[in-house]
């Protein structure tokens, strides 16, 4: 029984797979739903302005909107990566 | 414009007022939008309501030759949203269900054919002829046709496949319901869903290559309506243009009879979610 076990948990079964993919997809595009159609250039904007100073990738730049109670929240998360990882 | 509507003694009473209008939706394509909006539609006529199933797929018509009645189509929606002919004109009168009407789409190449006025309008007047159900077959996509065919929706099928491309299309269709449709920017009681889980292979889950049907509702997170297996009777429904529920000798047809009593409140078991005994013997010794 044991080793049946072992031989089924070594497969992830293409379904799985599919089902975190979703999620992880799915979860992204439900967090940028509600936020503004602007937000996109507005984040093409920012790595432009710091890139004038700062060499750094799309992805090091975050921008999102965040719902807190009555209120909009805009969060804005840059990681400049460290010189010795060659990030930039 | 319609800002008149005349008010019968029937109007007044609110049972029978409400014509309730429900979408056929799923974003992506083929996943088997028009199925079902003809087996439901046929369903819902068969339990004695009068309903009208609308095609809102301009230029693509295609409900037409599901149920079977391409060749008696004269007069579309956008003749009727015109003022080309009437709505008694364009509706179609099914010839094997008493209480069920179609109302074709056209077969125009112009994109902004239809109009939210014009919808309502057609919508209203379907109302005042004592309609218990409108059902609306959306196009695929996410653009101004499938936008119309939801916006006066009071309920909405989701038509899901288990397969990657058709669940995240159904979660943007649902984002679009909740926020675009009439019931969310005039802040009424939002778009009822249903979950219509559509080609379901039990046996294909079973050896992990398919989502399940609770993979797919957690993912989804919407309350499931029925699901209905992948069965050679779709084909062959829309072959003969009949719709597949009318064939309830055939699992797919039976799994809509099920989606439609569910619907009109009744409780029945799940059917064809697991792989029957003969199936499973014959993955075993075939």
């Amino acid at each position: 029984m044991g080793l049946f076990d072992l031989f089924r948990k070594q497969k992830t079964t293409s379904a799985q797979l599919a089902k975190e993919r979703l999620q992880i997809v799915i979860s992204h595009e439900r967090a940028a739903r509600g936020s503004p159609d602007y937000l996109p250039r507005l984040k093409q904007d920012i790595l432009e302005v710091i890139r004038r100073y700062h060499a750094i990738a799309d992805e090091q730049v975050e921008l999102r909107v965040d719902k807190d109670g009555g209120r909009e929240v805009l969060e804005l998360n840059v990681t400049l990566g460290n010189e010795a990882d060659g990030t930039h | 414009m319609h800002r008149c509507i005349h008010r019968t003694a029937k109007e007044l009473d609110p049972e029978t007022l409400v014509a309730k209008i429900i979408v056929v939706t799923s974003g992506k394509g083929g996943v088997g939008k028009t199925t079902s909006a003809a087996a439901f539609s046929t369903g819902l006529a068969m339990h004695g309501h009068k309903t009208v199933v609308i095609d809102f797929d301009v230029g693509l018509r295609n409900l037409d030759l599901i149920m079977g009645c391409e060749r008696r189509v004269v007069y579309d929606l956008i003749n009727v949203i015109h003022d080309e002919a009437t709505l008694n004109q364009a509706l179609i009168r099914d010839k094997r269900i008493e209480n069920l009407y179609i109302l074709p789409a056209s077969q125009t190449r112009d994109k902004d054919a239809l109009n939210l006025e014009g919808v309502e309008r057609v919508l209203e007047e379907l109302k005042q002829q004592d309609f218990d159900f409108i059902v609306c077959d959306s196009p695929a996509g996410i653009e101004q046709g499938a936008q119309m065919a939801l916006y006066f929706a009071d309920e909405a099928l989701i038509v899901t496949n288990p397969e990657v491309s058709s669940v995240r299309d159904s979660d943007r269709i649902l984002g679009i319901l909740q926020s675009k449709s009439r019931r969310a920017e005039s802040g009424a009681e939002p778009v009822k869903e249903h979950l219509l889980i559509t080609r379901y292979h039990p046996g294909r889950v079973n050896s992990g290559d398919m989502l399940s049907m609770e993979d797919i509702l957690d993912i989804l997170a919407i309350p499931l309506l029925g699901i209905v297996p992948e069965s050679p009777a779709v084909l062959k429904a829309s072959n003969a243009g009949a719709p597949v529920i009318l064939d309830q000798k055939s699992d797919a047809g039976q799994a809509y009879d099920d989606v439609v009593a569910r619907f009109l409140g009744e409780e029945r078991p799940l059917r064809f979610i697991k792989v029957e005994k003969r199936g499973l013997l014959n993955r075993l010794f075939g």
